[in-house]
C-alpha cells in the first residue's frame, strides 16, 4: 500500500527523522497561511499524488513569495499532473504540502527495502541523490553502497559507520548522527511493515544536518491487519474507482485498457490468460483473480465489475477447479448473468468434475455463451466472439 | 524415487479448523501417510481417527511425523512456521496466503544452518502422485511418471499438470513453491533435487514476472543440468508496477518483466514455451526427441 508524501513525514516524525516543516493545504488560502505560518521567505509546494516523477512533471514548485505560493497552489489543485508513472491522463491534485525552503549542501540517495534474492532488507545508499536510483544502478552502479541487515539482529552501528565513510563523512559529529538517522529509519521500516522506504533525497543543510526532504513510503498489504493506523490512510482518491468496488468484494482486479473482461481464478492463471488474450490479437479489460477456490457468488461480484466497466465487449471466464462441481458454477453463473441483464458474448472454459452437465446447462440456457474445453479453444473462441460483437 | 514427499512422509497438519481437516482427509484418501494433527486446546482428543496434540513437538515425540502442511490464518503463520522448525521436521509446507514479509524475513535467517527444507507460504504445496499429497492441489488431475514440475502459481500449476496427464505424461512430483517475494524453497533448490532424482527425466518450470527466482534457475540449469527443462513465465502482457495478485508477481523499476526471464532461460539452453497452452505439447515434442516416450 502507498502512502502520501506528507503521511511518510508524519511517521517519519514519531521516529524523531528530521523531516522540513510544512503542513497539507487543500485550497490556495490555506496554503498562504500555512506558508506565513511557517515563516522565512522562500517556500516549496508539492502536489500530493501518490506517482512518483513529480519533479519532472511540474509538481514540486518554489515560490519567492505568499502570493506565489497561492498562486502555485491555485496551479496545481484540480489540475491533472502528468508525470513519468502517472500515464498520459494524469493524476488529479487534491492537496499540496507546503514546507519551509532550506539550503542544499549534498544530495544523497537513501532507501531502504526487502532484497528478495536474498532475503534478507537492505540499506543503500549513493551520493547521486535526487536522481532516479534505477538509473543510478544502470549508469554508475558503483555509485550505490549496501549493507544487508540480519533482521534477527537489525542494523549493526558499524555498518551505518561503513556507509558514512564511503560518503565522505568524515566527521565524528555527522557520521553520529548519520547512524542515528539510519537506525531510526530501519526501526520505521520494520516497526510499519515497510516494503520500501525510500528517502530521495537525504539532504545534509548548509549547516550540516541531515534532513529527509521526500519520503516513499510503501506498507506490506499482508502486514495491513496490524497497522490499522496506516490502513486508516488508504486514499482511494489514488485508486481506479473500479479497482476500489472491487476490493470491498476482495477481489484480485486491475484495470487494464482493452474490451475482453476476464474472471480467471488462481494469480497465475490470470496472469497467463492475458497473455493468450493477447495471442488471440486482442486486449485484456482486466486482471481479475477470485482466487483458486472460487464459487458462484465470487463470480457473480465479480461480473457485476466487469458489467460497470463501459469497454467490455466480451467477457471470459476461465475456471480451473480442482473440487468445483461445475454444474453448481454453471448454474450461479446463469443467475448473476440474468441478474444482471448482461447480454454480451461470454467465453466460458471451466474445468473440474461433471463438466459436461454443466455445459449443457450453459448451451441449453439460450444465452450468447461460447463453449471451450481448453486454454487452446480459449484463443479461438475470443476471436469469433470479437468477431460477433463488430 | 520422486522428491521431497512421497512414501516416506509421516504427515502433521498445524491448524486443524475446517480448511486444515479437510485437506488432511483428502491427504489421506490419496493415500498419504497422516498421522496427526496440531490443534492448540485439543490435544488428547482424536479426529479423522488419528490423535490431536497441542505441540508440533509432541506430535513428533508420539508419531514419528517427519513432514507439516499449515493452515492456519496469516498472522499467525510464523509461529507455526518456527514451531514445525524447532520440532525437527524435515519438511515444512506452508499453504497459508497474505503472510507479511517481515516475518518470512526472520524465519528465513531463523532457518539458515538447519536441516529442514520450506515450502511456500501461499502455495498449493507438493504431490508425488501415486505416492503422497501434501497441500491443496486435486489430486485427480495428476498421473505417476517421470517429469518433474515447479511453479509459482496454484491453478495455472493445475492447469500445465492436466495438460502433461491428457497427453499421457506423468509426474515424478509437482512442487508448488509459492507466489510470495520472499519463501521457502526456490527454483534452483528444486531443481537441483530433480537433477539428482533418478525417477525424473525432465523438468518443466512455471514462472512469472517479478524478481530474478527465474533467471538465477536458468544459470543453474546452464551450469549444472543434464536433464531438460521447459520454461513458461505468466504476465507477458502484465503492466509494470502493479502487483498481479501474488504479492511477489511485479515489475518494478523496469525489472522482472517476461520478456527478460524468457530471454534468459532461452539463452541458458530452457526451452521456453510462449503460450500458456502450449505446455503439454512442448514437453512432448523434448521427450519424443530425446526417445524418452
Amino acid at each position: 500500500m502507498k502512502i502520501h508524501e506528507y503521511q511518510g513525514k508524519a511517521v517519519l516524525r514519531q521516529y524523531a527523522v528530521p523531516v522540513p516543516r510544512g503542513e497539507v493545504a487543500t485550497t490556495p488560502q490555506a496554503a498562504r497561511q500555512v506558508a506565513q505560518s511557517l515563516g522565512g521567505s522562500r517556500w516549496v509546494v508539492k502536489a500530493q499524488i501518490h506517482a512518483g516523477g513529480r519533479g519532472k512533471g511540474g509538481g514540486i514548485r518554489i515560490a519567492d513569495s505568499l502570493h506565489e505560493v497561492e498562486t502555485l497552489t491555485s496551479e496545481l489543485l484540480g489540475h491533472h499532473l502528468v508525470t513519468p508513472q502517472t500515464g498520459p491522463q494524469g493524476q488529479e491534485v487534491r492537496r499540496v504540502l507546503i514546507e519551509a525552503g532550506c539550503t542544499i549542501d549534498r544530495e544523497l540517495y537513501c532507501g531502504l527495502l526487502v532484497d528478495r534474492a536474498s532475503g534478507q532488507p537492505v540499506l543503500m545508499l549513493s551520493p547521486a541523490g535526487g536522481m532516479d536510483i534505477e538509473e543510478v544502478a544502470a549508469t554508475t552502479p558503483e555509485n550505490i553502497f549496501r549493507e544487508y541487515i540480519d533482521i534477527l539482529i537489525g542494523l549493526a552501528p558499524f555498518q551505518a559507520r561503513r556507509l558514512a565513510l564511503k560518503l565522505g563523512f568524515q566527521q565524528k559529529e555527522q557520521q553520529r548522527d548519520f547512524v542515528a538517522l539510519v537506525q531510526q529509519l530501519y526501526t520505521a521500516f520494520c516497526d510499519k511493515d515497510c516494503t520500501l522506504l525510500e528517502i530521495n533525497p537525504l539532504i545534509v543543510t548548509d549547516r550540516g544536518k541531515f534532513l529527509a526532504l521526500d519520503v516513499k513510503m510503501q506498507v506490506d498489504d499482508n502486514a495491513l491487519f496490524r497497522h490499522q493506523e496506516i490502513a486508516d490512510l488508504r486514499d482511494t482518491d489514488e485508486e481506479d474507482p473500479l479497482e476500489v468496488e472491487a476490493s470491498k468484494y476482495r477481489l484480485n482486479y486491475i484495470k487494464l485498457s482493452g474490451n475482453v473482461g476476464c474472471i480467471v481464478n488462481g494469480a497465475g492463471l490470470a496472469m497467463a490468460t492475458l497473455d493468450l488474450i493477447n495471442q488471440a490479437g486482442a486486449t485484456a479489460a482486466n486482471f481479475l483473480d477470485v482466487s483458486g477456490a472460487a464459487t458462484a457468488e465470487m463470480v457473480e461480484n465479480a461480473f457485476r465489475i466487469l458489467m460497470a466497466d463501459p469497454e467490455v465487449k466480451v467477457v471470459l471466464i476461465n475456471i480451473f477447479g480442482g473440487i468445483l462441481r461445475c454444474d453448481v458454477f454453471a448454474e450461479g453463473l446463469l443467475k448473476a448473468v440474468h441478474t444482471l441483464q448482461a447480454d454480451l458474448p461470454i467465453v466460458v472454459r471451466m474445468r473440474g468434475t461433471n463438466v459436461e452437465e454443466g455445459q449443457r446447462l450453459l448451451s441449453d440456457s439460450g444465452l450468447n455463451f461460447l463453449l471451450a474445453n481448453n486454454l487452446a479453444e480459449i484463443k479461438d473462441k475470443i476471436v469469433e466472439a470479437l468477431g460477433v460483437q463488430v | 524415487m520422486s522428491i521431497l514427499v512421497g512414501e516416506h512422509t509421516r504427515l502433521i497438519v498445524q491448524g486443524m479448523g475446517r480448511e486444515g481437516t479437510f485437506h488432511a482427509e483428502q491427504a489421506m484418501a490419496y493415500g498419504t501417510a497422516y498421522v496427526g494433527g496440531i490443534a492448540p486446546g485439543r490435544g488428547g482428543s482424536e479426529t479423522l481417527g488419528h490423535p490431536l496434540f497441542d505441540t508440533v513437538a509432541e506430535a513428533v515425540e508420539a508419531t514419528a511425523a517427519n513432514t507439516s502442511v499449515i493452515f492456519v490464518p496469516a498472522p499467525f503463520a510464523k509461529d507455526a512456521v518456527l514451531e514445525g522448525i524447532e520440532a525437527g521436521l524435515d519438511l515444512v509446507i506452508c499453504i497459508t496466503d497474505g503472510v507479511p514479509v517481515l516475518d518470512m524475513l526472520q524465519v528465513r535467517k531463523y532457518m539458515q544452518g538447519k536441516h529442514v527444507k520450506l515450502i511456500g507460504p501461499n502455495c498449493p504445496g507438493a504431490i508425488s502422485p501415486g505416492k503422497a499429497k501434501v497441500g491443496i492441489m486435486p489430486g485427480h488431475i495428476h498421473l505417476a511418471g517421470r517429469v518433474g514440475l515447479i511453479s509459482r502459481s496454484g491453478t495455472l500449476t493445475y492447469e500445465a499438470v492436466a495438460q502433461l496427464t491428457d497427453r499421457g505424461i506423468g509426474q515424478s512430483t509437482c512442487v508448488g513453491i509459492g507466489g510470495d517475494p520472499v519463501g521457502g524453497l526456490n527454483f534452483v533448490n528444486c531443481l537441483e533435487m530433480f537433477e539428482n532424482d533418478p525417477d525424473t527425466d525432465a523438468v518443466v518450470m512455471i514462472g512469472e514476472i517479478g524478481g530474478t527466482a527465474e533467471e538465477d534457475a536458468a544459470a543453474y540449469v546452464k551450469a549444472h543440468m543434464s536433464k531438460p527443462v521447459i520454461g513458461f513465465i505468466a504476465g507477458q502482457t502484465a503492466p509494470p508496477g502493479r502487483r498481479m495478485g501474488h504479492a511477489g508477481a511485479i515489475i518494478s523499476g523496469g525489472q522482472g518483466t517476461a520478456a527478460s526471464k524468457m530471454a534468459t532461460m532461452a539463452t541458458c539452453g530452457i526451452t521456453v514455451v510462449h503460450s500458456p497452452a502450449a505446455i503439454g505439447d512442448t514437453v512432448q515434442q523434448v521427450l519424443t526427441a530425446r526417445g524418452q516416450i
